[in-house]
């Protein structure tokens, strides 16, 4: 069994040390612009921070991927040309993309760095990920959280490039970049802005019983009571009232954060080269705890043992866990 | 003011409690009563030093709060006597302290546990995971809020160290009596 690359978060330079120091083989990044799916306000790295960040990741012998995995609308794409043009100059690993445009113009421009594909390319079949190995050399696909862990072996014979499968973090409407939700209530898009529910739009009002809802623009998402945990102000994570269903119930997804600490060793058997840990958008606390969790359980399985993971619990949304659809297509 | 007495009143502590290594119940609801209110005149002069000094120590931190440096944060220790009103303007910082009877107005409102809140500024405890389990309150500008977040998870190191340090050898050993009260609570 190859030991497999731990892809640790970076939402900023600290977190990205943080992500070092604990024991990531790579880590993922964006600067601070749309042209990365976690533009949020006040997170991501200048360049001149990507500079100095990636001198010291590649110091601990630490890779740096860059995303810059949106789409870029027309009209507007040399803000995407910009960002890989930086990032090749200042020496990332690789680049993470979605978008066949630039793609295109990093496997023309910049041949010498390699190319994943984001999940947000929702490639998951060996005929669409082939295409983008055959036309722009890609080196890596994340995989969309869409499939099964026998189905991740089936792909792995097929396909001619590396695999990279999400591990821990936020657990989605399983559409990556297909996702129009957010964009139709805000007017903002998760898949062009890189946001999904900007923090401008949502409003958390309490009540004097301590109850909490949650709204993204006009529209409520959910509301807690005082003694429920909370998940995301995210539309696939509400709980709505519809005439086909008694009470609220939650449509899409539920507040939920998927954790395959478990299926680790059947992952890694299945041909998995590339473990990925979501959550550029969180704490430095959260990179420390879950990558150093991560890291002793690949460490742990490389060494003929098992997967010991506790404690990740508090860190999920709603402080509950799945395996998902890589354990079963109806985990709901 | 002696050292001991400024971190006391820093921290909303009686003044007159002399013993340097309080024992912290973290776990009481009534931080407040165990720490009776220090006359809030005395809190504002080390209020000031204090947000005067973690700026100075970091001013990469203002970059990334965009257009909310001068937006009005309450911050609001749910457990001690009073509010905190915070305008990070570098150019004209703003922390002082309001009896809650007379909460200031403002842009956002950030609750919780103080000690919960400490850790946060201190990049020791994950604020989504204190949302999730309802630790943590927000209300307001919720992007002002997140950019706050941001720019206080970005600073390397213990601001909350950086302010003991402050006060000496009682602001380190109070701090070190804050965290194992924390630590008593996270493993009950
Ligand atoms: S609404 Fe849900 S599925 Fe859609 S982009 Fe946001 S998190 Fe992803």
């Amino acid at each position: 069994m190859n030991r497999p690359e731990l892809v640790c978060p970076a939402g900023t330079p600290s977190a990205m040390r943080t992500a070092v120091d604990a024991g990531a083989d790579a880590v993922y990044c964006g600067f601070q612009n749309a042209t990365n799916a976690r533009n949020f306000p006040g997170l991501n790295f200048t360049i001149p921070e990507l500079e100095k960040s990636v001198a010291h990741a590649h110091a601990g012998d630490t890779k740096v991927l860059l995303a810059v995995n949106t789409f870029p609308p027309a009209g507007k794409v040399n803000l995407w040309k910009e960002a890989v043009d930086e990032g090749a100059r200042i020496g990332v690993d690789a680049f993470i993309v979605a978008d066949i445009g630039v793609a295109d113009y990093i496997h023309k421009n910049h041949p010498e760095i390699r190319l994943h594909l984001s999940v947000q390319a929702a490639a998951s079949t060996p005929e669409a990920i082939k295409f983008y190995c055959r036309e722009f050399n890609v080196k890596r696909v994340v995989l969309p959280r869409i499939l099964t862990v026998p189905e991740i072996k089936n792909m792995a014979d097929e396909i001619p490039c590396e695999i990279e499968t999400f591990i821990f973090g936020n657990h989605g409407l399983m559409v990556e970049g297909r996702c129009s939700l957010t964009n139709y209530i805000t007017g903002l898009s998760t898949n062009m802005d890189g946001v999904c529910s900007p923090a401008a739009d949502v409003q958390y009002i309490k009540d004097d019983a301590g109850n909490m809802t949650t709204k993204l623009g006009e529209f409520t998402i959910d509301c807690f009571s005082c003694d429920e945990n909370a998940g995301y102000p995210t539309i696939c994570k509400g709980r709505y009232l519809t005439p086909a269903h008694d009470g609220a119930y939650y449509a899409f997804e539920e507040p939920i954060s998927l954790n395959l600490s478990t299926l680790l060793p059947d992952l890694m058997a299945a041909g998995v080269t590339a473990l990925k840990i979501e959550g550029r958008q969180r704490s430095r606390a959260y990179v420390k705890s879950v990558v150093s969790a991560y890291r002793k359980a690949v460490d742990s399985i490389m060494a003929g043992g098992e997967p010991e993971i506790s404690g990740l619990l508090a860190l999920t949304e709603g402080q509950k866990e799945t395996q998902g659809a890589f354990k079963s297509k109806t985990w709901r | 003011m002696s050292n001991l007495a400024e971190f006391k009143a820093a921290i909303g502590q009686d003044m007159t409690h002399t013993n340097p290594t309080p024992e912290i119940s973290a776990s009481s609801p009534h931080l407040a009563r165990w720490m009776p209110p220090a006359p809030l005149f005395m809190l504002q002069p080390i209020l000031r030093r204090i947000v005067k000094r973690v700026a100075r120590e970091n001013p990469d931190m203002f970059g990334r709060l965009g257009p909310h440096y001068k937006a009005n944060f309450v911050i609001d220790p749910m457990n001690l006597p009073f509010v905190l009103l915070l305008r990070p303007d570098p150019d004209n910082l703003f922390l002082r302290a309001y009896r809650r009877r007379d909460l200031p107005d403002h842009d956002a409102k950030i609750s919780g546990k103080f000690l919960d809140l400490l850790m946060l500024v201190d990049g020791d405890v994950d604020g989504d995971a204190l949302f999730f389990a309802r630790e943590l309150t927000i209300t307001g500008n919720t992007e002002a809020v997140v950019c706050l977040r941001n720019a206080l998870d970005d600073v390397d190191g213990s601001i909350a160290s950086d302010v003991a340090n402050m006060f000496g050898p009682v602001g380190r050993t109070t701090l070190s009596a804050l965290r194992r009260a924390k630590q008593r609570q996270t493993s009950n």
